[in-house]
């Protein structure tokens, strides 16, 4: 009608006007130093390396893959990584949700979170390191331990599955924990009391109260935290057994790349990583569309 | 199966008292509450109303003081043990549930059948006028329907108190209105003993058979909505029900009895004296709805402000020295307008304090 009424002034306002009734104006434009960094940084390399992965030295185009998957010194870092990387996140969301629910109510929230949250300082190399020098054959635990005859030789904590997996509970615990405290805290406390004056205890108030409005926050924790124990590298090395059980996937490209050079493998196991990420995190999300997804509060408070 | 409460005489708090770190909240609360009674704890905010319900809820634990149920001592029990049903502020509905599992929830954790479940949930949403509502989630209905979905869950056990916390705050006026209507409506059915908290005197005037004003963590007084609102037994009580005109004056001769002449500013009046008199200074309380323009009123005054609220006019009008007094006129008075304004003389309450 507009556009009818002002004939005159119609085509040199119909573009902006038509850019701004689908929501793009100048305010638009600052989405595009993100949108470059999203470009030049994740998704050119991420192209790349998928070509690269298809243009392997000898073999047709995907025979990258085909080595991969029939080679069981490589396949086998797949169930290996998961069998770390699975267990570790578990561990760090059954930990996250009782000290999350207990420091809810503290009063000296902010203090206990920041202890809670130094580790996310440190890196995983530093963890490691600690790790060596706390639980390694010559650290404090087993010196403390053979000094009070407890035992007679050093026991091994370090350089096997235990210590990657600790590794990855310590540097992934504040990042899990965090995540967990904000939706634990974000689950409107009268709920709670209204359970319990309807005759519901502790037990039944978590069960039905709290776990089911926090799970779809859950996943989410799942899937990022996950995401990061996948890419496991510095600690499997350090503290683990990169030959033996320890041998993650990220070992695995690490060796095709700088150990036998070889680009297009290295970026083929990269793409089979991201693959299998890929797949965990929709598999997650989708059985989080089974969960309650909306508000955590209980009315129009 | 119709929802009738359990069987009890009497709710019991004696000496509830409630400290936050320094702070007395509940300055020793004692109260006796009768099934089938109706009581409002009234207050401005701050006061303690929330805080002793919740001691009565077990939400709270007391720092000193029992509370009892009939013969049986409760306060140490913890919430999910005592059996109330409690209406909270913002309705704390469990958001991912239905309104029927909302409203059913209570019978479930006490292992009762699905079957009883189902029937009795429908009993108690029939009574809430919510049938056909069960499937939606509560974030689906509007601000009254939620309101109704907790009263629904708090009564469907058939608790012998239902505990309500300022419930009607968040709804607009016409549906506050509609919803009073409900609340009577129900305690009425159920037949157990309800505890209303409100700082809205309106509310607890037509809804309660007693009301308890509550100050500073203490009960200032308990007493039908009649006898408060025609004879608030403190000042600071009268200057919540209502009394917006507060004088300070003087009486030259100690009263016992039913009239008392006061001398206030440059002029005097006669009025009711609540309690024994010493001579000296008095206060004053006059409702607005009361002050009006007569001929032989001892208020010489002029109209500063007035409105008209459909029935009268109100209007404030200040006397020779400044004083504002709050008044109503059926007739329209004009600003600038000299009137004298009076009351009659069971109208004006006289007390023995400073305002």
């Amino acid at each position: 009608m507009t556009d009818a009424a002002l004939p005159h002034r119609a085509a040199s306002a119909s573009l902006r006007q038509r850019l701004a009734r689908r929501g793009v104006d100048a305010t638009t434009l600052l989405v595009l130093p993100a949108a470059l960094t999203i470009l030049g940084l994740f998704v050119y390399p991420f192209l790349e390396g998928l070509v690269l992965s298809l243009l392997p030295k000898t073999g047709g185009t995907f025979s990258n893959y085909a080595k991969f998957f029939s080679d069981p010194f490589l396949y086998q870092t797949i169930p290996t990584t998961l069998g770390i990387a699975v267990p570790a996140t578990l561990a760090n969301i059954l930990l996250s949700v009782p000290v999350a629910l207990r420091v809810r109510k503290m009063k000296r929230q902010r203090f206990l979170t920041t202890i809670l949250v130094i580790p996310i300082t440190l890196g995983t190399v530093l963890v490691a390191e600690g790790l060596l020098n706390y639980l390694g054959p010559q650290g404090w635990l087993n010196r403390t331990l053979i000094t009070l005859h407890l035992i007679s030789h050093p026991v091994r904590l370090v350089h096997n599955y235990w210590g990657v997996f600790w590794s990855l509970v310590i540097s992934g615990f504040p990042f899990t924990f965090l995540l967990t405290l904000s939706y634990v805290t974000g689950i409107d406390p009268s709920l709670e009391r209204a359970a319990s004056t309807l005759g519901a205890g502790p037990r039944a108030r978590f069960r039905t109260i709290l776990l089911p409005l926090m799970a779809s926050g859950l996943a989410i924790t799942f899937c990022l935290s996950f995401v990061q124990a996948f890419a496991v590298f510095p600690s499997a090395v350090l503290v683990g057994s990169p030959a033996g059980s320890t041998r993650v996937i990220s070992i695995a490209a690490f060796q095709a790349a700088y150990e036998t050079y070889d680009d297009s493998l290295a970026s083929s196991i990269a793409m089979i990583m991201a693959a299998i990420q890929l797949v965990i995190v929709v598999l997650v999300l989708a059985g989080r569309g089974f969960l309650y997804r909306g508000p955590a509060s209980g009315g129009k408070g | 199966m119709a929802i009738i409460s359990k069987d009890f005489r009497a709710l019991r708090l004696d000496n509830v008292q409630r400290d936050f770190g320094a702070f007395n909240a509940l300055k020793g609360i004692t109260l006796d509450i009768a099934r089938g009674e109706f009581v409002a704890l009234l207050g401005p905010s701050g006061c303690g109303k929330s805080t002793a319900l919740n001691c009565v809820a077990g939400l709270l634990p007391l720092t000193d003081g029992t509370i009892s149920l009939d013969d049986t001592r409760i306060d140490q029990l913890s919430p999910e043990h005592r059996g109330f049903g409690m209406v909270f502020q913002n309705y704390a509905l469990f958001p991912h549930m239905t309104v029927a599992r909302n409203v059913g929830f209570g019978l479930a954790m006490r292992g009762e059948s699905k079957a009883n479940i189902v029937e009795r949930v429908a009993e108690a949403l029939r009574l809430v006028r919510l049938e056909g509502q069960a499937d939606k989630l509560p974030g689906q209905l509007s601000g009254g329907q939620q309101q109704r979905v907790a009263i629904a869950r708090a009564i469907v056990v058939a608790p012998p108190l239902v505990m309500m916390d300022e419930p009607l705050s968040n709804l607009d006026a016409k549906l506050r209105l509609e919803m009073r209507a409900e609340i009577r409506r129900i305690h009425a059915h159920l037949g157990s003993a309800t505890i209303y908290v409100t700082h809205d005197q309106d509310e607890a005037l037509s809804l309660a058979d007693r009301i308890v004003v509550m100050r500073q963590g203490e009960v200032r007084q308990v007493g039908t909505p009649e006898a408060l609102y025609a004879r608030p037994a403190t000042l600071d009580v009268a200057e919540f029900m209502g009394f917006r005109n507060l004088l300070p004056g003087r009486i030259d001769t100690g009263t016992q009895g039913a009239a008392a002449v006061v001398t206030v500013e440059d002029t005097s009046c006669t009025g009711t004296p609540v309690g024994p008199l010493q001579p000296g200074a008095v206060t004053l309380a006059i409702r607005p709805d009361d002050l009006s323009p007569r001929d032989d009123g001892p208020f010489a005054a002029h109209v500063e402000q007035v409105e008209y609220r459909g029935r009268a006019f109100f209007g404030i009008a200040a006397t020779g020295r400044g004083t504002s007094l709050h008044f109503h006129s059926p007739v329209r008075v004009k600003q600038g307008e000299a009137l004298r304004l009076g009351a009659d003389p069971d109208r004006i309450l006289i007390y023995g304090a400073a305002p």
